[in-house]
């Protein structure tokens, strides 16, 4: 794990890279400057308002980012603030488009007295965000120092973390509970991971995930030895003793829980993906990998078993056939799907004046689990919709998925780019956690090199729960899609994310201090 | 806006969008195998050990024919900087302490300037650049310049070198 680093940094003096990162940045703002302008174009022929409101916001925040990483962090890899800008201004354009439409809707509510929609694209508000988010970025590069400023008085490294494993392992664990504690969680679509905070929903789990990766690297530092040296060798795999199972299994009862109690299949898989991945970073030993997909495959299984888990199973089952589905469809005990979507019998039935959810009350009736794949399927729809090209910006109609602007903004972005646009944005991501997983392997601290590698490995492993779950790869689940999704915990907590990566890959790619010209003495071999 | 246009801009829109993506894999590009204007500036800026920085003056081109079975790379083999690789390019190698060396070895055994590598009519060439403690070559001590074979162990300090094909 040492010698790679030693061997790259020898070969490459790294040069700073500000000028490249300038323009990328530019060409970033552009590229969102123009997804406004398309919009505006193609909806009303003529530039929006919101290209300068937005756009320039937007822009602004960018330049800030960039002057105070320019300036402090001058050898920090260049791509990940143009990045992550592109990202977030595609994001800010699509919920700014989606904003036009289901305002309009918004009003009309309003306007006939009915109930207001909770939740609805909002532009300013995710435009606040990112204000935020940046906001954090910029704090969290001018607070962290560079590992070997240790003699500041007060001076918090990324490394600084390592000394609190332990407490940071707590915090984690304490912030992904919080969702289940009655009276401060909030359960919103059929998964507990909210909490109320005053007048905002937070969701803890995305703070969560920064800080596993801080205990999860922290407690691997110290144990990998153990961990990736001692063993038996039975055929192609050295197996690991039976007591360094421990921490593995730990975590995998913990995943388990968070399956059982907040019903977050997304959490729990990625959680544990997460430390199956810096377990194999750690010790580089291919068994563990294998252990731990064997033990997912089985919890997964067991769960399939318990009577009590009607939510995973039915997202299983949606996954696998979601037509019956459509519009709201009833799991019953014989496993047999009866739908209950508004053109049924049973759904007029209960449809009476004033009634919330005729569909839900229906297969309550029936002694069913009720649930609804019309978001999978529009979602699917908008993507055929989009084709290879794309209907382009502004001219699909990707508002009529619910939740088109957060959970399913992927497939909203599908609809309107097409698979080009589709393509582009992944490899964006895949970019992000290259230059990750670059940093990791730059760095010349074990702690770090495993704290950049979770990090860039918590972005990868997201982007593929989430755009998996709205391709219908795997079963969908409610993940952010991270810089695009509306929503703060989000938008906050991947900007840090990245503030940490840029600390630390200007920390590994800076120039070792020069060594004085005098060597001293050569010793003398001893003849004798 | 006629739908033509709106394809148009829709088509321009991707193709911006495609050519941020083929921008940032050309920065990581120069970032690996170095842009020409980046690494004027390395040579500008005098990094610690750039292989091309030699001082002495250049031996005679290996002859294309006499190149067939001549080593690539130089390996170093135990010591500080065990597992450092170095491609031969047909440049002077310097190893020794000081940091202009090409190899630096952080070896109290080792002296400032300590050997050279070159390459003559195909051939590497180990010399001796007066040390305290010597270079060997296998088992003898390297007094005058001497042809390295491939695979023979050349010991400065506690740093052991091979040169490998």
């Amino acid at each position: 794990m040492h010698q790679l680093g030693e061997q790259i940094r020898s070969r490459l003096p790294y040069q700073r890279r500000n000028a490249a990162s300038l323009a990328l940045l530019i060409f970033a703002m552009v590229l969102t400057l123009s997804a406004f302008a398309e919009v505006g174009l193609a909806r009303d022929g003529s530039i929006p308002g919101g290209l300068f409101v937005y756009g320039g916001g937007l822009v602004v925040l960018a330049l800030i980012a960039y002057f105070v990483q320019a300036k402090f962090t001058p050898y920090a890899d260049p791509l990940l603030l143009p990045l992550a800008v592109a990202l977030n201004g595609i994001g800010l354009a699509m919920i700014y488009r989606l904003d036009l439409d289901t305002s309009a809707d918004r009003k009309a509510a309003a306007a006939a007295g009915k109930k207001l929609l909770a939740d609805a694209a909002d532009a300013p508000s995710q435009l606040m965000w990112t204000f935020v988010g940046i906001g954090l970025f910029v704090a969290a590069v001018l607070i962290m120092r560079d590992t070997d400023k240790t003699d500041a008085p007060v001076s918090f490294t990324p490394k600084t973390a390592q000394r609190y494993t332990y407490l940071i392992g707590l915090t984690a664990v304490i912030l992904l509970l919080l969702p289940i504690v009655p009276g401060i969680g909030q359960q919103i679509n059929g998964a507990r991971v909210w909490i109320s905070v005053g007048p905002f929903s937070v969701q803890p789990g995305e703070f969560a995930k920064i800080l596993l990766v801080v205990f999860f690297a922290g407690y691997l530092v110290n144990k990998r030895q153990a961990m990736s040296l001692i063993g038996k060798k039975v055929g192609p795999f050295s197996l690991p003793r039976g007591r360094d199972l421990g921490p593995i299994m730990v975590i995998w009862f913990f995943c388990l829980g968070v399956l059982f109690l907040q019903k977050d299949l997304g959490t729990a898989l990625l959680f544990f993906g997460l430390f199956v991945s810096m377990l194999y970073i750690a010790t580089q030993r291919i068994s563990w990998v294998v252990i731990g997909v064997g033990l997912l495959a089985f919890g997964v299984f067991i769960s399939t078993l318990l009577p009590f888990m009607g939510h995973v199973n039915q997202r299983i089952d949606i996954w696998l056939n979601p037509k019956p589905y459509f519009d709201g469809g009833c799991l019953l005990e014989s496993g047999k799907v009866v739908p209950v979507n508004p053109n049924t019998e049973i759904y007029e039935k209960y449809d009476t004046e004033g009634s919330v959810s005729p569909g839900f009350t229906a297969c309550a009736e029936l002694g069913g689990e009720y649930a609804d794949s019309a978001q999978l399927m529009k979602g699917l729809f908008s993507l055929a919709e989009g084709g290879v090209l794309g209907t382009g910006f502004g001219q699909g109609e990707p508002w009529r998925t619910p939740l088109s602007f957060s959970d399913f903004i992927f497939d909203s972005i599908g609809e309107e780019l097409g698979l080009t646009g589709l393509m582009a944005l992944l490899l964006i991501y895949a970019l992000i956690v290259q230059r990750g997983m670059k940093t990791a392997v730059a760095a010349r601290d074990p702690f770090l090199k495993l704290f950049a590698g979770g990090v860039s490995f918590v972005v990868a492993l997201q982007v593929f729960v989430i755009v998996g779950g709205v391709t219908r790869l795997i079963p969908l689940t409610g993940l952010t899609t991270p810089f695009l999704s509306q929503g703060g915990s989000s938008l906050m907590a991947n900007w840090i994310l990245i503030a940490i990566l840029v600390r630390m890959s200007h920390d590994a790619r800076k120039p070792a201090p020069q060594a004085i010209q005098d060597e001293g003495m050569t010793q003398i071999v001893s003849t004798r | 806006m006629s739908p033509f246009t709106l394809t148009l801009i829709k088509l321009a829109f991707l193709a911006v969008l495609w050519l941020f993506v083929i921008a940032a894999v050309g920065v990581i590009r120069a970032d690996l195998f170095g842009s020409k204007a980046a690494s004027k500036a390395a040579s500008r800026a005098s990094q610690p050990r750039p292989p091309r920085a030699a001082r002495q003056p250049k031996p005679p081109r290996p002859q294309r024919s006499a190149q067939q079975g001549a080593p690539t790379k130089l390996v170093v083999v135990q010591g500080e900087r065990a597992g450092t690789v170095i491609d031969l390019t047909g440049v002077p190698i310097t190893i020794g302490r000081a940091n202009d060396a090409t190899l630096v070895v952080t070896d109290d055994y080792a002296s400032s300037r300590h050997a050279r590598l070159y390459a003559q009519d195909g051939q590497w060439i180990v010399e001796d650049l007066g040390s305290t403690n010597g270079t060997y070559l296998g088992r003898t001590k390297v007094s005058r310049p001497m042809p390295i074979p491939p695979g023979v162990p050349v010991r400065i300090g506690k740093t052991v070198i091979e040169l490998r094909k």
